[in-house]
């Protein structure tokens, strides 16, 4: 079971490797990824250093193309995957149907999983996939432990899962909450909720939240106010205000570590290249440990009170939640 | 250009669907959609109930295809999908890769629905030869998008291979996810869900806490708080979109085809109200009004 770290800098790169990561995920310096942050990412150069310094580690370096293209500049994401495959990536993240096909025809030998962009939530769907010759599937956040399972149990392909950040709720890469909004969505433009249409306002104490003039939350001065991703804000259903989509929290899979190592789950993911490298080793330090413990002695597993603790503090809104995984989240 | 009637995005009582089905026979709408697309556990109509009212229908004159779900998680929910794709007879519109993977094994042609993420020509043209035959571009796309895939030479050598079908009318589908907002909102979970969503025949509207119409909930899915509608933009839609798609709602459906029917060449323009919205065809955010 392999434990995949996010990095948006060189130095969160480092900090994954140090702290015991097998793997680190990063992406280009453009739209061509899902974290299409400003300050972020990596251009061609770093993106050679990254993995020169994974490799000297003895660590793979996954780089994610998973947006999807736009007709009048394709030439990009083609030569996205050219820039990661001539510069030592070990594996494309794919979601775009013609970039795997690209890259499954141009660079054969070069591994391809698919992203959790692709939004591919069943065997029929995975199925569906194989004809660009991927060799993993990220899943969803949206299924069960019992549907993890069932995949798990009848597809014949390794499988990743989200172990810990942010919790997206949507099925990925079928989600147009943001560019409804904002004009800007995860699929087109690579970024969810983008800070650019952020404002904030305090009204005598209360604090309020716009994502492009929209009311997003309301903060009381006691309360802790949290960047306004559109599906976690406050809002009025009925007579109820509240968090009609979800609270926010931070996924977080600790208690199904031994669940996801029985079942074969190749790899675990961690969220967040937007996150600093301080908090990418803190989390991959934990992860690193509990992934040991679980494979060490799968049946006498217990999640350490200060693994839970370090995790809670790193999280959104100092809340977790098993999110999908869990049915009654549902 | 054609106009056609989406699948019913609501959890109506089987009475209101046969209703409501009724006055499609009889109104001039060209191409109709059935089935639950939403979630596998609103079950008013079976299969075999849309497989009888897809004749009804191809007999008062309609092209009939069967709308698949979008999301898809259960095993069982793929048997059902299994059904559909082996119906032997009507078109059926794929909302999920999976869908397009049964249909392609068995060399069956399919409509791409707008759930499916076709941005770019590229990958069009590789869906046109698994066997698609139209083509409904996502809902944030916009008509200068639209027209940039389809003027790329790789499609221009194969227009009359597919049609395109835009939506343009109705709350837009913009996510689906494993939770269900509408149990949520009544304090259950999904579990526990009692099929809470077939009291909300127009699903449950959501307001930021200064009272925009942010969402509609729907179940699993959640929709434009404002509804789309494009009636001005159709002569501009003329040479970009071959069918322009309506999806039905609780009330003034039928009223609203005719009045699209009168605007096709600009006749008859409509005053949008405050809770109409264009954006996503004009290039602007979804919800924006242009």
């Amino acid at each position: 079971m392999e434990l995949l770290c996010p990095a948006g800098s060189m130095p969160a790169l480092k900090a994954a490797i140090e702290h015991g990561a097998d793997a680190v995920y990063i992406g280009l310096k453009d739209d061509t990824n899902a974290r299409h942050f400003a300050g972020l990412n990596f251009d061609e150069a770093r993106l050679k250093d990254a993995a020169r310094y994974a490799h000297q580690h003895g660590k793979k370096l996954h780089v994610a193309i998973n947006t999807f293209a736009h007709p009048d500049n394709y030439q990009r994401w083609q030569q996205a995957v050219d820039v990661a495959a001539n510069a030592g990536a070990d594996v494309l993240i794919l979601a775009d149907i013609a970039v795997l096909a690209y890259a499954a025809e141009r660079f054969p030998k070069l591994e391809r999983h698919l992203s959790v962009q692709a939004s591919a939530t069943n065997a029929a769907a995975i199925n569906f996939y194989r004809q660009f010759d991927i060799s993993r599937v990220v899943l969803p956040r949206v299924l069960s432990m019992q549907q993890v399972r069932a995949l798990a149990r009848s597809c014949d392909i390794d499988l990743e899962v989200f172990a810990f950040g942010s919790l997206c709720i949507m099925a990925e890469g079928r989600c147009y909450l943001s560019s409804y909004m904002t004009g800007q969505s995860p699929n087109t433009a690579g970024a969810c909720s983008p800070a650019a249409f952020v404002n904030w306002q305090d009204n005598d104490g209360t604090l309020e939240s716009r994502l492009n003039g929209i009311l997003i939350d309301r903060f009381a001065p006691n309360e802790t106010a949290g960047y306004p991703t559109l599906c976690k804000g406050r809002f009025t259903v009925g007579d109820d205000t509240y968090h009609a989509l979800e609270e926010p929290t931070s996924l977080n899979t600790l208690d199904l570590l031994p669940q996801l190592y029985a079942e074969g789950i190749s790899s675990l993911k961690i969220e967040g290249r937007q996150r600093s490298p301080a908090y990418v080793a803190q989390i991959t330090k934990v992860w690193r440990a509990a992934i040991d413990a679980v494979k060490s002695a799968p049946d006498h597993f217990n999640v350490q009170p200060k693994w839970q603790q370090v995790l809670a503090g790193l999280a959104e809104g100092s809340q977790t939640t098993l999110g999908a995984y869990h049915r009654k989240w549902k | 250009m054609q106009f056609s009637l989406g699948p019913v995005l609501y959890f109506w009582p089987k009475a209101q669907i046969l209703q409501f089905y009724r006055e499609v026979a009889d109104s001039d709408v060209d191409i109709v959609y059935l089935g639950e697309t939403v979630c596998s556990k609103r079950r008013e109509l079976k299969y075999a109930d849309y497989f009888a009212l897809g004749q009804m229908l191809r007999e008062a004159g309609k092209q009939v295809c069967l709308s698949s779900m979008t999301l898809y998680e259960a095993p069982n929910e793929l048997r059902e999908l299994r059904k559909y794709v082996d119906n032997g007879d009507f078109l059926v519109e794929a909302n999920d890769v999976g869908a397009i993977s049964m249909l392609q094994e068995q060399c069956l042609p399919f409509v791409a629905g707008a759930a499916i993420n076709c941005y770019n020509q590229h990958t069009l043209r590789r869906l046109i030869s698994m066997g698609m035959t139209r083509w409904v571009m996502p809902v944030e796309l916009s008509g200068q998008w639209l027209s940039d895939v389809l003027s790329q030479s790789l499609i221009t050598d194969i227009r009359d291979c597919f049609t395109t079908e835009v939506f343009s009318f109705g709350h837009l589908p913009l996510a689906w996810s494993g939770r269900c907002f509408t149990a949520r909102s009544e304090n259950r979970s999904k579990d526990q869900c009692e099929l809470c969503c077939i009291n909300y025949p127009q699903g449950r509207e959501v307001k930021s806490q200064d009272g925009t119409q942010v969402f509609v909930l729907n179940g699993i899915q959640t929709q434009s708080g404002y509804r789309y509608n494009l009636i001005n933009q159709l002569p501009a839609m003329q040479n970009l979109a071959d069918i322009v798609r309506l999806s039905p709602q609780q009330t003034g459906t039928f009223d609203w085809l005719a009045k699209f029917k009168a605007n096709l060449d600009g006749n008859a323009p409509q005053q949008l109200n405050a809770t109409d919205s264009n954006g996503y065809w004009l290039q602007l955010a979804g919800m924006a009004c242009g």
